[in-house]
Order: C-alpha cells, then sequence, then structure tokens
C-alpha cells in the first residue's frame, strides 16, 4: 500500500544547523496494515508524515501510494488520498465552523458539484448518523460551533472528518497527545473501531509505549531518520514495556555517544 | 424642517444600500477570507470607468456586466500575486491598485472624468420603464433599482456562502492550515474569494457612475475605509453571527454610516473636505469603541474590588 523508498531529507543544508531528519529511510506498509511509531523527539517521526503528506519535497528517494508514485504530487492532491489528525486539537477543524459544516467540507472531498448546497438534508442525515456512531452525543451539537467543544470533541470530528471517506491511508501524529487520561483512552477506543471497521491502512506515531505495543500489528522504532527496531508478530506479542523503554534507551545513548564523538 | 430631514434620510438610505454593495465585497475579504484587501480602491474605480465607457458609447447594461469583469480581473491579479506569488496580502494590493490606476485612466480615453449628462443609464431605462406602470418619479425609480441590485447581490452572497465551495471559503479564512491539509486548493479558493470581493466592489463602482452621471478618476479614494466603516457599523449593532447576519449587517452598517454622515454634514456644518476625516474619525471610533467598553468593564472591577479588600 505505502512503500517509502530510501528517502532523505536534509534541513538547513550548509549552515551549522544542518539536520539529517530522514536518513536513506525505507518503510513497506501492507494494504490494511496499523503501523505504530515510537522514538524520541527528533527522531524524524513527524517529519516522516510531512514527507508523506507533500508538506515539502524530499532530497532523495520515492514515494508510492497505492502503486501511484506521488513523490512530487501537490499537497491538496495527495490529502484526497491521505487522512491526517495533528497532536493539536486545534489544528484539524475550523473552529468558526459548525460540526455539521466541519464535516461537510471534508465530505466535499470526493469530488462532489461545488455549488452545490453544503448542508442539504441528505448529507446532514449522514453526518448525523457517523456522529452519532462515536456514542459522544455529538450529533445533538451540530450546530454548534467546534471551537466550543473541548479536545477530546475536537479530535474526534477531526478523526471522522479524515475517516468519513475511508481514506488510502490514515496518518495520527500523536492525537492524544494532548488529552487527559481518560478522553485519550476513549479517542483511542475510537481510532481502533474506526480503522478495524474501515480496514484502513493507519500510521500512528504515540510516546505512549503500552498503546504502542497494543493497538496495531506493528511497531517500529525512530531514531535519526532511521529505524532501529521494526517488531511485529510474535515477538511483538512478547515485548514488554520494560522491554521497549530499555531499547528506547540504548538507541538514545548510542545517539549521545555518537554526538560525544564528534564533539570531543 | 421635517421635509428637510426626511430628504436627507432618503438620500442617506439610498446611497447607504447602494454602497451596501462596497460593503459586501469588504466583509467578504477582511472578514469571512480574513485579508486585508486594499485592491478596493482599484477595483471600484475600474467598476466606474468601464461603466462610465460603455455608457457613454450607450450600452449602459454591458457597462455594469463589463464592471463586475473588470473587479473579477482586479481580484485575481491580486489573488495570484498572493498566492502563487507569495506576495503579502498588504503589498499584493497595494500593487494592483496602483497598477489599475494608469489602467482606469485609459478606459477613461486618458481623461480623468467623464461626464455622463444626458445619456441613458439604467436609472434612466428603470424610470422609463415604471412610467408604463403610471409610476413616474425619478428618485423612486433610482431607489428601486438600488434596492432590486442590492437584493440580488446580497442573495446570490448568502446563498454562496452555504453551497460547498462557499464553505470553503469560509474554512480558508477560518484555518487556513487544516484546509491545506484537507484535498482543498487553498490557492485557488483564495484566488475565488479575492475575486468574488472585487467584483462585487466594482459592481458598486459601476453603478455609483451611472447614478451619479459622472466619472472621476480619483473616485475610489477612501472606499476602503467607507466600506469597512460599514461592515464595524454593521456589526456592532448586529453582532457577529455568521455569515448570512454578516453580510446583512454590512448592508445595514452602510446605511446607518450615510445617514451618520450626512446629519454629521448638515447639522454640524462641516464643510464637505471634511468628509474624509469624518469618515476615518467614524471608523477608529467603531473600532476602538470594543476595547474601551472592555478595558472600562476591567477598571470597573478593579475598583470594586479595592472596595471589597
Amino acid at each position: 500500500m505505502l512503500d517509502v523508498n530510501n528517502i532523505r531529507k536534509v534541513f538547513a543544508v550548509g549552515t551549522p544547523n544542518e539536520n539529517v531528519a530522514l536518513d536513506d529511510f525505507s518503510l513497506h506498509v501492507d494494504d490494511g496494515e496499523f503501523v505504530t511509531i515510537v522514538g524520541s523527539n527528533g527522531a524524524g517521526k513527524s517529519t516522516l508524515f510531512n514527507a508523506v503528506c507533500g508538506n515539502f519535497t524530499i532530497d532523495r528517494g520515492s514515494i508510492e501510494l497505492d502503486g501511484k508514485d506521488i513523490t512530487y504530487m501537490p499537497e491538496h492532491k495527495r490529502s484526497k488520498m491521505i487522512g491526517r489528525v495533528f497532536q493539536d486539537p486545534m489544528k484539524g477543524t475550523a473552529p468558526n465552523l459548525t460540526i455539521a459544516e466541519n464535516v461537510a467540507l471534508a465530505y466535499s472531498r470526493t469530488g462532489l458539484f461545488p455549488f452545490g448546497l453544503a448542508l442539504n438534508r441528505r448529507d446532514k442525515a449522514k453526518f448525523r448518523e457517523a456522529l452519532a456512531s462515536f456514542d459522544m452525543g455529538l450529533e445533538d451539537r451540530m450546530d454548534t460551533k467546534v471551537g466550543l467543544l473541548s479536545g477530546g470533541q475536537r479530535q474526534v470530528v477531526t478523526l471522522l472528518m479524515c475517516t468519513f471517506v475511508t481514506p488510502k491511508l490514515l496518518l495520527l501524529d500523536e492525537h492524544t497527545a494532548a488529552l487527559d487520561p481518560a478522553t485519550s483512552e476513549k479517542v483511542m477506543q475510537i481510532t481502533n473501531d474506526v480503522v478495524t471497521k474501515n480496514k484502513i491502512t493507519t500510521l500512528m506515531i504515540t510516546h505512549n509505549l503500552n498503546s504502542a505495543l497494543h493497538t496495531g500489528s506493528k511497531t517500529i522504532m525512530m531514531n535519526s531518520g532511521k529505524i532501529v527496531v521494526d517488531i511485529s508478530g510474535e515477538e511483538r506479542a512478547r515485548m514488554e514495556i520494560g522491554d521497549m523503554l530499555e531499547l528506547y534507551k540504548k538507541a538514545n545513548n548510542e545517539a549521545l555517544d555518537n554526538d560525544r564523538m564528534l564533539l570531543s | 424642517m421635517i421635509a428637510d430631514i426626511l430628504k436627507i434620510v432618503f438620500d442617506a438610505i439610498q446611497q447607504g444600500v447602494l454602497y451596501g454593495l462596497l460593503a459586501i465585497g469588504i466583509y467578504v475579504a477582511f472578514r469571512i477570507l480574513n485579508i486585508p484587501d486594499l485592491t478596493t480602491e482599484g477595483s471600484f474605480t475600474m467598476g466606474l470607468a468601464v461603466s462610465a465607457m460603455c455608457t457613454y458609447t450607450g450600452h449602459p447594461w454591458l457597462g455594469i456586466v463589463l464592471g463586475i469583469v473588470g473587479g473579477f480581473a482586479c481580484g485575481t491579479v491580486t489573488g495570484i500575486l498572493q498566492t502563487s506569488f507569495e506576495i503579502h496580502p498588504i503589498l499584493a494590493g497595494i500593487l494592483t491598485m496602483s497598477a489599475t490606476y494608469t489602467i482606469n485612466l485609459l478606459i477613461l480615453g486618458n481623461s480623468p472624468s467623464l461626464q455622463l449628462l444626458g445619456k441613458d443609464t439604467v436609472f434612466t431605462y428603470a424610470r422609463e420603464f415604471l412610467a408604463l406602470f403610471g409610476f413616474d418619479s425619478k428618485d423612486g425609480s433610482k431607489m428601486v433599482v438600488i434596492a432590486i441590485v442590492a437584493i440580488i447581490v446580497a442573495a446570490i452572497a448568502i446563498w454562496f456562502f452555504k453551497t460547498r465551495l462557499g464553505l470553503c471559503v469560509r474554512a480558508v479564512g477560518d484555518n487556513e492550515a487544516m484546509v491545506s491539509a484537507s484535498s482543498i486548493n487553498v490557492k485557488c479558493v483564495k484566488i475565488i474569494a479575492i475575486a468574488l470581493s472585487n467584483g462585487c466592489i466594482a459592481l458598486c463602482g459601476a453603478v455609483i457612475t451611472q447614478y451619479q452621471n459622472y466619472a472621476d478618476i480619483n473616485s475610489g479614494t477612501g472606499t476602503l475605509v467607507v466600506g469597512l466603516a460599514s461592515v464595524i457599523i454593521g456589526e456592532t449593532l448586529i453582532g457577529k453571527r455568521g455569515v448570512t447576519a454578516g453580510i446583512i449587517s454590512a448592508v445595514v452598517g452602510s446605511v446607518i454610516y450615510r445617514l451618520i454622515l450626512a446629519f454629521a454634514m448638515r447639522y454640524m456644518s462641516f464643510p464637505a473636505s471634511a468628509l474624509k476625516l469624518v469618515s476615518a474619525i467614524i471608523v477608529a471610533l467603531a473600532l476602538a469603541i470594543p476595547v474601551i467598553k472592555k478595558k472600562a468593564a476591567l477598571m470597573k472591577q478593579r475598583m470594586g474590588g479595592e472596595k471589597d479588600a
């Protein structure tokens, strides 16, 4: 489904702050696979998402989605196929538009007639049904401005907007990190339901090692723009949070050692 | 005395509804799209000049249509400068405004003004048409034309912002980052919205030149302040309650602005040259009032608090 082939991205080329964000990075994700990604800050996780979404063009390598080369495809065209939820609940929704209007906005990406009424009765009924499936009472607040919702509710609306029309790829960028533990769990559960129900190919960045190991079917750990750990199946099922933490520390220490060698 | 006041009120309403078109255009750019677009003075004069020249050669209807097209063109240029070439929105607007001055001068036949007295305009047509039904009034027929145009434009604008494309425009003004991540071509939406806004403003110019039977290359100066004043006065009175209310309140604001201005000029005996100063003061006051209110409330709370303590 998603093939990332030897991509490289260097920021601030030719300055003392030159930073290799993605270093000959390759990743293959099968159709319907749910991959969780962990790694310390600056490991290149979000850069990977940005590269896949087309926020910038990569320096080298290629990206294929569903058999199509999207390396040079403009951002808005890619986003027809890719849904993305950010950590910041403010980022994924328009605060002064109502819930129904936000969902309608996402729905119009199926290439509906641009001069059709955005909130006709038939579409509104569809939105209502979809919101009701989350069991958060959002279906009764469809005419509320999204800016008045809590962070968790906003993330759920964003999640619905990204999956209302099933995307080829769903990217979750620490989408529960800004939420309180209970809400975070609820949003995680909704995420799981939606992804399983629609069999969406998903990549999820998380700092929660527990959800990294217990959601999806594969876990990768990134460091300095590379994959350092790639576990799935039996090995992953046997892995405990403690083991993961060890791997985490090891990866980080190696990076630190390298830096020390350079600086001394 | 009463007749005098009624006349002032009638004229103010007429002009207010007419300039309401300008206010709608400004509302779309400044409030919905959230972009400070300074093309206004250029596109207003563009509509005015095109309409005047067409009327002069005997085609007033064509003048209105081509005037709108001229406004679209100005807006499109500003939009492309802003999005494709990433020029700062304010500068992009100023560039277009500056460039259109030359173009408008050319349209008016290299002359700074054009007299249309005695020429057929949409207003003389309307008067002849209404006279067939026994309604023969110069001012009355003018009012009818202005009201019809304003209602049509407001209705189209209200409908447009309920469509999917209109929703995209509103979302771009609200959270641009989110829209660019959701498969909508932000550049394209911005260009369309700025073009529509300026088309509306140019329509205002196109109707006004036929209304006053006169075109002047400097008519556009100050229109931005007038339009903003109308939008802000409307918001202060009606409040920010969504797009439909916003569009209506822009027109209402425009009427109130004209009323204030008319009475200020008439009874406080300002000279005509003070028009721009008075306009600017009204805008500054209207903008400052909410902040002053907030500060006053805070002050009151603090004073009260000290008493309690």
